[in-house]
């Protein structure tokens, strides 16, 4: 690591991240990406009016801010951690990190710049 | 002290050699790979969500175009296997919660189990809401 010293504040973020995740994340996740394409003729999926309208609501942009952004930052801590320790290529660190923490920036920026479109 | 190479009293620092497959050894090992492996999980439900808004933004046929994506065989088969891992992230987290914070209450510490109880009540009422937001709050 180049700068130690800012680890305690990418482990918040990791930590923050870990907590949107673990709660709201599942149900995201099982609703449009499991019951609904499963079970669309049941539960009658949200229209496209529906689901704009949610979007547009000012709360749920800043939930959805959040959503996709804190998440990221815990994949970047985690996943960084993940190829150290289990690949074991330390000496990829400089690449690693750009590429891990580089991809949460840019996922962020995308999201926002999609409410705020939107 | 500092952590030197070897000098001329002092021998060879030694490292014993881990292979790369070292998480294979032990189920205990794979276990904490699992979790670790959670977070690509997280980042593929964010990747879905910022796509799902995407095609929101872009209209009512790419929206159309977006949920037939996600009906393919292919992208359950993987939701299905996410939707796992991101379970094992929410459980092990929680759990996680009362040793990370250990709660002391009269100078006895407060059961894990107790602490760890109301994040799944959180979980369980957040989920709720999003599912009656999404499925059947007609707006």
């Amino acid at each position: 690591m180049s700068k130690p010293s800012n680890e305690g504040f990418f482990w918040l973020l990791f930590s923050a991240g870990g907590v949107v995740a673990a709660v709201f994340l599942p149900i995201v996740l099982f609703l449009f990406g499991v019951a609904i394409p499963l079970m669309g003729r049941w539960i009658s999926p949200p229209s496209y009016e529906h689901l704009l309208a949610l979007m547009r609501s000012p709360l749920a942009r800043i939930f959805l801010f959040v959503l996709c952004s804190l998440p990221l930052f815990h994949w970047a801590h985690r996943f960084r951690f993940t190829l150290y320790d289990g690949l074991q290529v330390k000496h990829l660190d400089e690449a690693i990190f750009i590429l891990c923490y580089g991809g949460a920036l840019l996922g962020t920026l995308f999201g926002g710049y999609l409410l705020i479109r939107m | 002290m500092t952590n030197l190479p070897s000098t001329e009293f002092h021998p060879r620092w030694y490292r014993a050699p881990v292979s790369t497959y070292w998480w294979m050894g032990s189920w205990r090992y794979s276990l904490f790979i699992l979790r670790e492996l959670t977070s690509v999980a997280v980042a593929w439900s964010v990747v879905i969500i910022l796509l799902l808004l995407h095609a929101l933004l872009k209209g009512p046929e790419a929206y159309t175009r977006f949920t037939l994506r996600l009906q393919s065989p292919w992208m359950i088969a993987l939701n299905v296997i996410a939707l796992w891992f991101l379970l094992l992230h929410t459980i092990t987290w929680f759990n996680l919660a009362p040793r990370a914070m250990p709660i002391r209450l009269g100078g006895k510490r407060v059961p894990e189990v107790l602490v760890a109880a109301p994040n799944y009540v959180l979980w369980m009422v957040a989920s709720a809401v999003i599912a009656w937001f999404v499925l059947l709050r007609t707006s």
